[in-house]
């Protein structure tokens, strides 16, 4: 009985993924995840209406039934529309400050907060 | 009553001040830098590499595959009939190129994207273009162009290397400059 009413809410979202235009396949909605739409305003080849995001999606499944590998799937569209198709920026060179920076500007602003309290508020000396 | 701690006067505190400038100076450089970019002026890693060859189906019947184009210089551009005005610009710049360079070694070709055949047909005629236009129905020689939106237009040397990329209508004006030193050379 569970089994059944498992297999109807995966046919159910299968069926609602289907109507709302997303990708059913896990490993295509991930590279697709990754690649942003060139017509759209940031958002996904996954995520996207746009035709020719649909374009990319179906040619994703084509390279991964060809037998190709994700890496080697995100590095063709890299070698056509260059890093910017990337939704995240490469974790390499002057890039890594770009990552790096909200953590550091995090951790600057407590030891900040931190030390402008220590100074501020002092108990009175009798 | 009387509180047992009292706020001191604000002292300035320099180290942190610094730690947090130099913290906050490279990023606004990052930034700044992204900013100036023209978003319009789309780099291509294409540009300088030999252009991916094509296998184009016409709408007058038959194929063109890239091959058949070397030794000649190819204007590639990509096009839709719904997109105004930029392709409706620059459609009779594309037929003017063709019919005044055509002689001299360039060919003009014409890809439809996702686009329908009938309005696709109907802007051939509508502009009377004669040279060389096909579809890609599955967006294959799109994508592998690199190509973000139409038109696009990619400018191909007689060695099959790509020269030139243009986000936008193009004109004679912009491209005689480009193909006038790649028509000199054999």
């Amino acid at each position: 009985m569970i089994r059944q009413n498992l297999l109807l809410a995966a046919w159910m979202l299968a069926l609602t993924l289907i109507a709302s235009g997303q990708e059913v396949d896990p490993r295509v909605r991930l590279i697709a995840s990754k690649l942003r739409c060139p017509v759209c305003q940031n958002e996904s080849v996954a995520d996207s209406q746009s035709e020719l995001s649909a374009q990319m999606r179906t040619l994703i499944r084509d390279r991964l039934a060809a037998g190709e590998t994700e890496d080697q799937i995100v590095g063709y569209f890299v070698s056509r529309y260059g890093e910017w198709i990337l939704l995240e920026p490469p974790r390499q060179g002057v890039l890594w400050l770009v990552w790096l920076a909200p953590a550091v500007a995090l951790l600057g602003g407590a030891a900040l907060v931190i030390a402008y309290l220590r100074r501020s508020v002092r108990p009175r000396a009798h | 009553m009387a509180d047992s701690r009292t706020v001191m006067p604000r002292h300035p505190l320099p180290w942190a001040w610094i730690g947090m400038a130099a913290a906050v100076i490279p990023l606004l450089l990052v930034l700044a830098s992204g900013l100036r970019r023209d978003p319009r002026a789309l780099p291509s890693p294409l540009v300088g590499r030999l252009a991916p060859p094509f296998d184009l189906q016409l709408f007058s019947g038959g194929r063109l595959r890239s091959a058949e184009l070397r030794g000649r210089l190819v204007v590639l551009n990509f096009w839709a009939s719904w997109c105004v005005p930029a392709c409706t610009d620059e459609a009779p710049a594309l037929q003017t190129i063709w019919e005044k360079y055509r002689a001299k070694g360039v060919t003009v070709v014409g890809v439809n994207i996702q686009d329908r055949e009938a309005p696709a047909r109907a802007f051939i005629q509508r502009f009377g273009q004669t040279f060389p236009a096909g579809v890609d129905p599955r967006g294959l020689i799109s994508i592998d162009y690199g190509v973000y939106g139409v038109p696009e237009t990619y400018v191909i040397d007689r060695s099959g290397r790509t020269v030139y990329k243009y986000a936008g209508a193009v004109s004679e004006d912009l491209l005689a400059p480009v193909m006038a030193p790649l028509l000199k050379t054999r």
